[in-house]
């Protein structure tokens, strides 16, 4: 092991890592966002856009990251769709993150027994405001372990982002490999930088579960 | 003669096929408290949720004060305000303290100030022996807690009747009696009520009315309870309060 | 309308390669599911013992495989395992080991969450019966943990299928390869030929894991 190359390999895989993170967690905003819409449209069976919704889901779910992201890379220029590899990167992901986050939020809404929504209109509520105070809520939090579950996975699909030429951490490191041969030093970097990555969300994770299952919401 | 409070006429319910009320006609008034038994699937609950509109319904209508309850209607909300609703169980809401399950409707659907609805709460909580556990979530409540808590719920918003669905079916024995004692403070103290309940001894203690139901209508209907628990007159009733013998 | 170049699919042999790439996807994520059942079966089991070392081991296995993305397990297996050990990995069983290693934690873990959603009572009450261990597993609570775990592990394979993507980063030929492949050998004729190859690559991934999903989603709630 070459530790002094490995030392000057550092400040590159730094940059990686920020690049990483940042198209990364724009694309988990992204998903978000998109889920906790599409998972309301779903749950209060909007005509049309839940069919519109349906297939979405259905189309990201069931195809590869990488080929959604050689599609709108490669693809989507030749019918005047230009877009930067970043964007390309965050919009990929999104739109993946998006399905499945569309899922698990959707479950959580149907997990909350009906008899919630009973009570609270009992209680003279309206639809908006059983929903607002009383079954949102409760579909969030129960979530929440799904939610970091996704996050795990769609930060680690960002090692996808290479094959689009954006600078992250896998381009990084096959780019050394290429040029100086160091394979073991480069791989174990790439290794030990996805770890710092992770490791903290998945720390994380594993303690919000943990706190909830002892919360346990429920009667 | 006294107006009835609650006025049910011709209702009618059915799943699919399956008829659960048939031609269905109840007056309850003021201050009254009116008991429904029958065995299981018998449409008593059902009964209960048409009256609040959680069903929809196939024919006949619901009055409060001489004013539809419907679901459709622009003033259900208005309407459901009027009419207190407790269930078997897991009805209050896990995400909200004690003190927060009962204020909600109160601040958001009455708007009312918070200060007065918190001393209102507090004063009923304090008469259900529970002021103390106003902020804990329900989860760290037993059963019976949890429906004392759920009936403070219900009477913070200043309902007209009250309607009461198995609410100690879900219950431990030793926790039935805690439940029933708040109910029979609530007759005494003149509210009105329907209860569901397959407490006869509890029945037979607060009824003012008893109605006994079968398939979907009702069989047996008698002002005075105990005589109906000692001699019931049809054998439908006969046979359903037999099952409740060991000899 | 412009021209998408999808014709360029029905020159010669291009959409027969394209297909035959598509099984080599396919085919490693049958062998990778293959192994990853059957060991993952075993594991399961290990994880609900009551070794604490051995919990950990496992655990430990298992959160490596949840963080690390499968592209670096590939590299590392196939460029970094050969260059340390010297020996000679074809870039399937490259694959193949990485896909298992991954595949195993996953279905191990399934494998424990479906066991232990079985109520004690369950075991207590074969017990009481007088059955044996083995008895009570197999009898018991594998039948009813088997129902639990049939549309948890389809769903395996459509994931395996979805990342068999990742093989062409180290050299195998797949179906996302030959598309650019054809792409690149007829960029002078058909340029547009990138939107129209790549729009039923996405297609035939589709076709594939949307049945297989489908089938997982029907069989959960049957069995549920």
């Amino acid at each position: 092991m070459d530790w002094d190359t490995m030392i000057s390999y550092l400040p590159l895989y730094k940059d990686a890592l920020l690049l990483t993170l940042k198209t990364g967690w724009q694309g988990v905003l992204l998903a978000f966002m998109i889920g906790v819409l599409c998972a309301v449209i779903t749950h209060l069976k909007v005509p049309v856009l839940r069919q519109i919704t349906g297939i979405y889901i259905e189309l990201f779910r069931n195809t590869p990251l990488l080929v959604q992201l050689f599609f709108l890379y490669f693809a989507l220029p030749k019918i005047g769709i230009r877009i930067s590899a970043q964007l390309c990167g965050s919009l990929g992901l999104g739109l993946l993150g998006g399905a499945y986050m569309t899922e698990t939020f959707r479950s959580g809404l149907e997990n909350i027994a009906p008899i919630q929504s009973a009570s609270a209109q009992s209680l003279g509520m309206n639809g908006l405001q059983t929903f607002r105070y009383v079954i949102l809520p409760q579909a969030v939090s129960s979530s929440v372990p799904g939610l970091l579950a996704n996050v795990i996975f769609l930060l680690k699909e960002t090692s996808v982002f290479s094959t689009i030429s954006l600078m992250d951490l896998m381009f990084t490191a096959k780019d050394l490999i290429g040029m100086y041969a160091k394979t073991i030093e480069c791989l174990t970097l790439l290794v030990i930088f996805y770890l710092i990555m992770l490791l903290p969300v998945s720390i994380l994770g594993s303690i919000i579960e943990r706190r909830l299952r002892h919360a346990e919401f429920g009667n | 003669m006294e107006q009835a409070l609650l006025k049910i006429n011709h209702l009618h319910k059915t799943y699919g096929d399956q008829v659960i009320l048939k031609d269905f006609n109840l007056e309850v008034n003021k201050g009254e408290v009116v008991v429904i038994i029958g065995p299981s699937g018998c449409g008593k609950s059902t009964l209960l949720r048409c009256i609040n509109a959680l069903e929809d319904i196939q024919g006949g209508e619901v009055l409060l004060d001489n004013e539809p309850v419907r679901k459709e209607n622009k003033n259900i909300s208005k309407m459901r305000q009027k009419i207190g609703m407790v269930f078997q169980s897991y009805d209050l809401f896990p995400h909200k303290t004690i003190l927060e399950n009962i204020l909600l409707a109160p601040l958001k659907v009455q708007k009312r100030n918070r200060a007065e609805a918190e001393k209102e709460a507090l004063e009923l909580l304090t008469k259900v022996g529970l002021a103390d556990r106003r902020d804990d979530y329900p989860r760290q409540l037993s059963g019976g807690q949890k429906q004392r808590v759920a009936i403070v719920r219900a009477l913070c918003m200043h309902p007209e009747i009250l309607l009461l669905d198995e609410i100690t079916a879900a219950l431990d024995p030793e926790m039935v009696r805690e439940v029933l004692e708040v109910v029979l403070s609530l007759a005494r103290a003149g509210s009105t009520m329907l209860i569901v309940t397959h407490e006869m001894a509890f029945a037979k203690a607060i009824a003012d009315r008893i109605l006994f139901l079968d398939n979907g209508e009702i069989v047996e209907e008698s002002n005075q309870p105990k005589d109906f628990f000692k001699q019931p007159v049809t054998d439908r009733a006969k046979a359903f309060l037999k099952t409740f013998d060991y000899e | 309308m412009p021209n998408l170049g999808i014709d360029v699919l029905f020159k010669g042999t291009n959409f027969l390669r394209l297909l035959e790439g598509l099984w080599v996807a396919v085919r490693i994520s049958l062998i990778s599911v293959a192994i990853s059942i059957a060991l993952g079966l075993v594991m399961g089991m290990l994880m609900t013992s009551k070794n604490k070392i051995l919990k950990m081991i496992l655990r430990l296995y298992l959160e490596i495989v949840r963080i690390m993305p499968q592209m670096v397990l590939l590299f590392v297996v196939y460029f970094g395992t050969t260059r340390v050990f010297g020996w000679n990995l074809s870039a399937e069983y490259s694959a193949i080991i990485v896909f298992s290693f991954w595949g195993v934690a996953e279905m191990g873990d399934l494998v424990r969450g479906a066991l232990i959603s079985i109520p004690k009572i369950q075991y207590e009450s074969a017990q009481a019966l007088g059955m044996t261990q083995p008895m009570t597993y197999l009898y018991v609570i594998l039948p009813q943990a088997v129902r639990r775990l049939i549309p948890l592990s389809i769903n395996l394979i459509t994931r395996m299928i979805k990342t068999t993507s990742l093989v062409m980063m180290i050299g195998i030929v797949e179906v996302l390869k030959v598309a650019q492949q054809i792409i690149e050998a007829n960029r002078r004729t058909s340029p547009n030929a990138v939107f129209g190859v790549f729009a039923v690559v996405f297609l035939l991934y589709f076709l594939i894991c949307w049945p297989i999903s489908k089938l997982a989603g029907y069989l959960e709630k049957r069995w549920a």
